[in-house]
């Protein structure tokens, strides 16, 4: 589980996240939505420290990661996973290479286990074959099935995703949806996915956190966010024509 | 105010650099890559250059003594010229271009495409993990290029001298021999392992502290190289005026 208290972060005179508070629970996809510029993604960054919060505190399983040292956040990153928006693929190594990265900086693991555990991932992520690939020789697409792929490698107990479905078809996104979702279930990790999919919230998330304007303005989960009584999340949720034929034909029934 | 910050966050930087490797294993590789991409790659353009510049050396000091110098002083000068300043000042220099260019653009990619972040991550330390191995491997083969540039440009002296009649070899030999000081070799392997130093790690500080995108991934690999020759020079006086006065 991770928690989130009192995160203020600004720059300059901007103020990004006022005041944010959030549970992320463990075995459950959480979702953080919002509109571009809502504070999503510096909410992530302070959250994996990569960007320092002005005040507040992250814990992770009742330790403190903002008090710790540099050392023991690098303990607790071992047990993060990351795919990051742009997929962030290393590219002067194979889609291999990548995917055994973590394994051969962290693991214990001989070259042989670390290639048939790295096949397996690349495997669930539906990229066997593009192992001897470089990430330029791939589509966007597939980068971000690699990146995937990477993060969860490791076995992750944190499992962060940032845009997972853009740039993928709608079945492959299906995929990488179901794909969360079962690590989720199978491990126990605490995932936390950022995302303006809504197909993918309705589908997957089991605890949803509305950011606006630096605050998270409504949680719950993918039953009560299509009848929220907030006007900012409903103006989000029901952007679309398709949403709103929903809403429709679910208020006709 | 600018100045002091950079000089603070670059000695920040490059005690970060300085960390033991997480992962002996994957250190030696990533040095033995750089060896590859900063000294093998590199031989050509060293070997090119340090043929060219010999020669010339030798036919323009022909050119202003003859007659009235004795032919030794041909030898003399393209040994002394290529031992004391060419092959460890100039040959750094040239090498700021190249390689201090390929590692601040190959590290600021990485920063604006957020590798870096990805490196953090996972509990990597990003600079010692991508810095430390080009320091070494800088450290490494930045003198064996300096002393192939010594040796080719007095070599390419003494064909040009043959060849084109400037000076009879055994007076070209006598000349690369005479008053020769040991001390002036080792004067200018020391420089380039200082120089080696600055130009690697300039050029990734450059890089790792890139942010957007391609543009100032650009902008970073000139002023990696404006940086880092300048740095050279001002290191050039100093270490002169220390060690040969």
């Amino acid at each position: 589980m991770i928690r989130v208290e009192g995160v203020c972060k600004s720059f300059g005179d901007k103020q990004v996240l006022n005041d944010i508070g959030a549970v992320f629970e463990a075995g459950m996809v959480n979702f953080i939505i919002g509109r571009s510029g809502s504070g999503k993604s510096v909410l992530t960054k302070c959250i994996v420290g990569l960007l320092e919060a002005d005040s507040g505190s992250v814990t992770y399983d009742g330790e403190e990661f903002t008090a710790m040292s540099t050392k023991e956040r690098e303990v607790v990153r071992r047990q993060i996973g990351m795919l990051f928006q742009g997929g962030a693929l290393f590219d002067s190594m194979t889609v291999l290479e990548n995917v055994e990265f973590p394994l051969r900086m962290f693991g214990e693991m001989d070259a042989e286990e670390r290639r048939e555990r790295a096949m397996a991932c690349l495997k669930r992520v539906e990229l066997e074959g593009a192992e001897h690939r470089f990430p330029a020789e791939v589509s966007g697409g597939m980068q971000k099935r690699v990146a995937l792929a990477r993060a969860i490698v490791g076995r992750p107990k944190y499992l962060f995703c940032d845009e997972p479905n853009s740039g993928l078809d709608p079945q492959t996104a299906i995929v990488i949806d179901n794909l969360i979702r079962d690590l989720t279930q199978e491990y126990g990790t605490t995932t936390v996915v950022i995302s303006h999919d809504m197909n993918s919230v309705i589908e997957i998330g089991d605890n949803i956190h509305f950011i606006h304007e630096g605050r998270v303005a409504w949680n719950g989960d993918r039953k009560s966010i299509l009848d929220s009584q907030v006007k900012e999340l409903d103006t989000f949720v029901y952007a679309s024509d398709l949403m709103r034929d929903i809403r429709t034909k679910l208020q006709g029934r | 105010m600018g100045l002091l910050f950079h000089i603070g966050r670059y000695f920040s930087f490059m005690a970060s650099a300085l960390r033991r490797p997480q992962k002996g294993r994957v250190f030696f590789q990533a040095t033995l890559v750089e060896l590859e991409a900063i000294g093998v790659q590199s031989v050509g353009i060293v070997a090119l250059l340090s043929l060219f510049m010999g020669a010339v050396i030798a036919i323009q000091t022909a050119h202003q003594v003859s007659g009235w110098i004795p032919a030794y002083t041909i030898g003399f000068t393209v040994r002394q010229t290529m031992i004391l300043e060419f092959a460890p000042t100039i040959i750094p220099v040239i090498l700021s271009g190249k390689v201090g260019s390929n590692i601040a653009s190959q590290i600021g990619t990485m920063q604006v495409t957020e590798q870096i972040d990805a490196l953090e991550v996972m509990g990597v330390r990003s600079v010692a993990h991508l810095v430390l191995p080009k320091l070494l491997a800088a450290l490494l083969i930045f003198p064996f290029l300096v002393v192939i540039a010594m040796v080719l440009g007095i070599g390419a002296g003494a064909w040009v001298c043959n060849a084109a009649d400037l000076s009879s070899f055994a007076d070209y030999k006598y000349g690369i021999q005479i008053d020769f000081r040991s001390f002036d070799v080792v004067y200018a392997l020391i420089k380039t392992c200082v120089f080696a130093l600055i130009i690697t790690s300039v050029s990734a500080y450059q890089g790792y502290h890139t942010a957007g995108g391609a543009r100032e991934v650009g902008r970073s690999s000139t002023k990696a190289v404006v940086y880092s020759v300048v740095i050279v020079m001002v290191a050039n006086l100093v270490i002169t005026q220390l060690l040969l006065t």
